[in-house]
């Protein structure tokens, strides 16, 4: 019964309530919306930097990480990829050989990333096989290199043409090689593409001097979630006196920050949103109690219970914040999940501007179940807070002096 | 012989007094007014306005509380209860009928009138009956499934004085219940209460400005600045 009167009272003012509805699905919408570009971005910056490129976990010699040259590779003992791979939720164990080389082809010479990997493993983790623009997929050996894009243009060299490539080798060996470039490479994070040069894994240790040896074992798993208990399983299959055991959370602290910060102002401004919605639903709230005060006081004469007629109240603001977030809820997932599936790729010119920002120009979104169930949560949170008003209102009131008064 | 049945007094005040300190100089609304009201009264209290009517009702209705004195209800001295324990009192013993608005305007005539049943926890079976009972003795059965705005402001006040009449209160206060009426409708109202009076054994206590509906009432309490003027049972 009081619900039912509940219920009629919300369609008392037809015209105020869809208003109200309306506002507060909007305000869902929207900020479901930027949620979910938000944290879509974020997936899509952590899975370019860490699941394509680090790997969410690696082993490599201790003191690699800090001093990234190619003196501190480390010669794996023989099981230890098979024990890797062997621990619960991990994909594979990416080997990699990497150090820098100047590359140069002509008259132009650029710094280079030489990337040594297992083609087979690598699937698993950069895919670069699905990377490849120009060129045959994926022919690497000893002769044939896949190179950035990026680092194509400013070589001006295209597939076919060979360049040269000079380094330091292990332990200061001299190293230099000359490589036809078999295609061209691109991938969501512009160092990459403006870097790479990827050679079979062989290829690496022999042209760094390095045989047998790695710079890094790359872990992959499909979730960041597993990685906290892969990293313990780790840290008891590894000789931690020689070898370490890192996260992507220690190896991208710059990736961390930059969306740590970049979270923060996105709330800020949902926090903005929400303060208009909320001023809204008050004024809804504030009307709802004020023009009914005289009712109140006949209610409470006749001998209803203060806290029935509060009940009732809050069950209105209830219901109407529900039905205002399911219809939020019922326009923003189709809405979203269409974005989701159909990421907005930016025009050419805004393109080069992103990407000087190492940015890659394309939003990307999240269908995370935390991008809606945030939103509900703020609503109905503020529809409580905001409800204390007309029960406090209803609790004081006096119904001699409300009936006086509202005549 | 002759046996005297002595009546049961319904509502008794002693020497109530009511002062609003509200404004700096203080309102004496009420100087000891002393009132007995027998159970199957039809009285009207009257006095011009300002007079402390709807301050008398408010205090014999237990919504408001005087500054001095007792009220008696039945048996029970209604000055010493508290808020919550009022509200109950109320519920189970008071029918309250106002000047207007006196209806829930998301409901319909019928669950109007069942309301302080539905309050009371009463049976559906119950209310259902004893709800189109009352609305066909006052020839509303036809708008029972019908809400407050669609009725006239005569049905509306029906409406109300059944809703207080359906939980057979002990007695029902009226404040000015005719006073947005055009004098047919009062009328009607009038003749309607005072069939209920005689019908339900009903006691009514109302005020009102109005000459035809004071010389509808059996006993007419006159107020003049707070105090009882005259006292006349016709
Ligand atoms: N809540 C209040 N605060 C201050 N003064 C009040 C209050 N209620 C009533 N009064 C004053 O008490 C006196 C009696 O008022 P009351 O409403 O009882 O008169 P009334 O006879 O019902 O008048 P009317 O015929 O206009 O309805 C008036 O002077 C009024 O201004
Ligand atoms: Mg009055």
């Amino acid at each position: 019964m009081l619900l039912k009167l509940a219920w009629r009272n919300i369609w008392r003012n037809k015209r105020r309530t869809i208003i109200t509805i309306v506002s507060i699905a909007f305000a869902v919408i929207l900020s479901s919306l930027m949620r979910s570009m938000q944290l879509g971005s974020y997936e899509r910056m952590v899975d370019n930097s860490v699941r394509f490129l680090t790997g969410y976990l690696q082993i490599h010699k201790k003191g690699y990480w800090d001093e990234q040259v190619i003196d501190n590779a480390f010669t794996p003992p023989s099981n230890l990829q098979k024990k890797v791979e062997g621990i619960a939720n991990v994909e594979a164990a990416v080997p990699r050989l990497e150090s820098f080389a100047l590359a140069s082809y002509q008259t132009k010479t650029k710094g280079a990333l030489v990337i040594g990997i297992d083609p087979q493993k690598e699937a698993a983790l950069t895919n670069v096989e699905d990377k490849i623009v120009q060129g045959k997929p994926f022919e690497i050996d000893e002769k044939h290199v896949l190179i950035g894009t990026g680092l194509a243009e400013y070589l001006k060299l295209s597939v076919g043409d060979t360049i040269v490539l000079i380094s330091q080798g292990y332990h200061g060996a001299n190293a230099a090689g000359k490589y036809a470039v078999c295609g061209l490479v691109q991938f969501g994070l512009p160092q990459l593409t403006n870097q790479a040069v990827f050679m079979p894994l062989p290829s690496a240790q022999y042209f760094f001097g390095a045989e047998q040896l790695l710079t890094a074992l790359a872990v992959v798993t499909e979730h960041p979630k597993h990685v906290s208990s892969i990293e313990a399983s780790l840290l008891q299959e590894v000789d931690t006196t020689a070898l370490e055991v890192m996260n992507w959370r220690i190896m991208m602290p710059e990736l961390i920050q930059g969306i740590e910060v970049d979270n923060i102002s996105g709330i800020i401004m949902l926090m903005l949103l929400y303060v208009v919605i909320g001023f809204g639903m008050f004024g809804t709230f504030l009307m709802m109690t004020t023009e009914r005060l005289y009712e109140f006081g006949v209610l409470l004469s006749i001998g209803m219970r203060r806290y029935k007629l509060q009940l009732i109240v809050f069950a209105e603001i209830i219901m109407l914040a529900m039905i205002a977030v399911l219809v939020g809820f019922a326009l923003s997932i189709p809405l979203i999940s269409y974005f989701y599936h159909h990421p907005i790729s930016l025009s050419d010119t805004y393109k080069e501007a992103f990407e000087k920002f190492g940015i890659e120009a394309v939003y990307v979104f999240s269908l995370e179940p935390i991008v809606f169930t945030s939103q509900a949560w703020v609503v109905f949170f503020m529809a409580l807070v905001l409800g204390i008003y007309p029960l406090y209102k209803i609790w004081k009131l006096d119904p001699v002096n409300a009936m006086r008064e509202g005549r | 012989m002759e046996t005297t049945v002595a009546k049961k007094i319904v509502i008794k005040t002693e020497n109530i007094a009511k002062t609003y300190h509200e404004s700096k100089i203080p309102v004496q609304a009420l100087k000891d007014v002393d009132l007995e009201i027998e159970e199957g009264e039809f009285t009207a209290i009257v006095g011009p306005s300002g007079s402390g009517k709807t301050t008398l009702l408010n205090i014999i209705g237990g919504l408001d509380k005087p500054s001095k004195g007792k009220i008696i209800i039945g048996d029970t001295d209604i000055s010493n209860l508290k808020e919550s324990q009022l509200i109950d009192f109320r519920l189970h013993h008071i029918g309250f009928v106002f000047q207007q608005y006196n209806l829930i305007p998301v409901l319909t005539a019928k669950e109007n009138v069942e309301f302080i049943m539905l309050l009371q926890k009463k049976s559906e079976k119950e209310m259902e009956e004893r709800a189109m009972k009352l609305l066909k003795e006052v020839g509303l059965e036809d708008k029972a499934k019908v809400r407050p705005s669609e009725l006239s402001g005569g049905q509306q006040q029906r409406v109300a004085v059944i809703r207080a009449l359906a939980s057979r209160p002990k007695f029902i206060l009226a404040d000015e219940p005719t006073a947005n009426l055009d004098s047919a409708s009062a009328g009607n109202l009038l003749d309607m209460m005072a069939r209920m009076n005689r019908e339900e054994n009903m006691t009514f206590i109302f005020s009102t400005h109005d000459q035809r509906v004071i010389d509808k009432a059996r006993r007419v309490v006159t107020l003049e600045d707070g105090m009882i003027k005259y006292d006349e049972v016709r």
